[in-house]
């Protein structure tokens, strides 16, 4: 359903070019969870960017079930059905989960279905319905919100940049069955992540190293393989 | 009372109808109408314009609407308000005031309010301020608000200029005996070239008084706005003052603390942050379908409500 053409992405630093991303190729199809991993500064995080439109590619294309979407802005995207928890999530001064959801579900909400979003990521929604999305909040409590604000909207590609950081201990079960049950035959996850306890959820993995897709695959057959990259090649200045 | 002023009404007061409880509606200068409560008593003063709203001890639940509009060209309103408020009491109070300008020349309402507030009393008190009408005509306000706390009283203040206001000048002055706690909470929105400025100034004079200050501002187009807290530590007392402001086009914001104490258990805290919509709230939004315009709208909205 979707489909990477070629990505390339590369960034300027005191002048010198450095490529982050070096052609990208890759299918995702409906009914999977995907984890996308790679070592810290590999460029996992820009390529969930550049999916979402939040970055642009330098080159290349991406498809959405048969579409060119690669030049449509953030907004076109998400009403096409893709969604994007963020690595960090916003803080906003004024809106509170309960606006958040709405905005997600386009919906008014009423405290039952926000239970429904917010119980799915461990909180309950008595308390946590009319609370600000401000500094009041911690990392992980907001970091929850932002998935349950993923969740709610009920996209078709599901982008989830490290879902796992700075959630407490509660969370990786908990994440891993989040992402099992929220896959259904027309939509798929995408998980970036480097936390080997949601390779669980994953029905393929991909692993970016020097810029490109090192390996992929079944996850069954791609762990036993990642042992061999346990760091970014790049960074060791190969 | 005609459409314009229910709408008024509504906007200043969230009045749909006659409200329960007692009431005194201002129209141009004019008393329109006027109803007293159990324990509460308006009366028109006798040496200059405005109201004394007696409310006697122990007097809960119950609420006090006094809005004001203005809808006459070339007419400038003063009014003085007094609010005596006895011991354990539990009050609202729903003040504010609306504007309606379609002639030639400006108007203006200035409410000079003072409030007495007795022993263990808990009143809340929201001022809401709009104005509408022909764009380069002005339409004024300016409040001012004088409090006196008494002995574990607590007040909380909601104020707020929803728009349409060429120039405001707000003064609120308060005193805390021991144990009070004041809480305000402020939002204005200025477009074009309106300017508003706001000057806080508390003295915590009793033993473990509170004051908190949060104050929320929108400044548009070419629009300029001041923001002044000055909070006085005479005792063993804790003070905080917010002031936020999202500036928009050419718009500007000035945000001025001074804080001072006299006592050495005085916690006096300030903090200001003045800046644009921040770029990832907006594209938080976009990933949620909306379109810049309508993220950075919801943003403003969340920001001042």
């Amino acid at each position: 359903m979707l489909s990477l053409k070629n990505i390339t992405y590369s960034v300027k630093e005191n002048g010198v070019k450095r490529t982050i991303l070096d052609g990208i190729t890759y299918d995702f199809d409906a009914g999977k969870n995907y984890v996308i991993t790679g070592a810290n500064g590999c460029g996992k995080s820009t390529l969930a960017k550049i999916i979402m439109g939040i970055v642009s590619a330098d080159n290349g294309q991406i498809f959405f079930n048969g579409k060119d979407i690669t030049n449509l802005n953030i907004t076109q995207r998400a009403n096409l059905g893709l969604a994007f928890a963020f690595q960090q999530p916003v803080r906003f001064k004024g809106l509170t989960s309960k606006d958040i959801l709405e905005y997600s579900t386009n919906d008014k909400l009423h405290t039952a279905s926000a239970c429904e979003f917010l119980s799915q990521v461990g909180l309950c929604a008595r308390e946590y319905f009319n609370r600000e999305l401000d500094n009041t909040l911690s990392g992980g409590e907001l970091k929850r919100i932002e998935i349950a604000s993923v969740l709610a909207r009920g996209g078709l590609v599901n982008i989830f940049d490290e879902p796992e950081a700075g959630i407490d201990i509660w969370s990786f079960n908990n994440l891993v069955d989040i992402f099992k049950k929220s896959i259904n035959q027309t939509n798929c996850n995408i998980i970036i992540s480097h936390q080997e306890k949601l390779f669980a959820s994953a029905d393929e993995i991909i692993l970016i190293d020097n810029g490109k897709v090192a390996l992929s695959g079944a996850a069954d057959e791609v762990l036993p393989q990642l042992k061999g990259y346990q760091s970014c090649k790049k960074l060791e200045g190969v | 009372m005609d459409k314009i002023d229910n709408d008024l009404l509504l906007k200043v007061a969230d009045l749909h109808s006659i409200p329960q409880g007692a009431f005194n509606i201002r129209k141009n200068g004019q008393l329109v109408g006027r109803q007293n409560s159990k324990g509460i008593e308006i009366e028109t003063k006798q040496d200059k314009p405005g109201i004394n709203i007696k409310i006697q001890d122990g007097i809960k639940n119950q609420s006090v609407h006094i809005p004001v509009i203005v809808t006459e060209s070339d007419f400038n309103d003063l009014v003085y308000n007094d609010f005596y408020i006895g011991k354990d009491c539990e009050i609202l109070i729903v003040a504010g005031c609306g504007l309606h300008n379609t002639g030639n020349k400006a108007n203006s309402h200035a409410g000079i309010h003072e409030f007495w507030i007795g022993e263990n009393s808990v009143v809340r008190y929201v001022e809401k301020h709009f104005a509408q009408g022909k764009d380069n005509v002005e339409k004024n306000l300016n409040p001012t608000t004088v409090l006196h706390l008494g002995k574990n009283s607590h007040f909380v203040m909601e104020t707020a200029q929803l728009g349409g206001v060429t120039s405001s000048e707000r003064v609120t002055e308060a005193d805390l005996d021991d144990n009070a706690v004041l809480e305000i909470k402020e939002s204005i929105l200025t477009e074009q070239s309106q300017q508003a400025s706001t000057t806080f100034s508390v003295d915590l004079n009793g033993k473990d008084s509170r004051v908190h200050v949060v104050s929320r501002s929108v400044a548009k187009d070419d629009s300029f706005q001041e923001f002044i807290s000055e909070i006085n530590g005479n005792n063993e007392c804790f003070g905080h003052v917010e002031c936020d402001a999202i500036v928009m086009g050419n718009a500007q914001v000035a945000s001025t603390p001074a804080l001072q104490n006299t006592h050495p258990d005085a916690a006096l805290t300030h903090e200001a942050a003045i800046g644009k919509i921040a770029g990832e709230q907006i594209i938080k939004l976009q990933t949620l379908g909306l379109t810049k315009e309508q993220a950075e709208e919801a943003i403003l909205k969340g920001f001042l409500k």
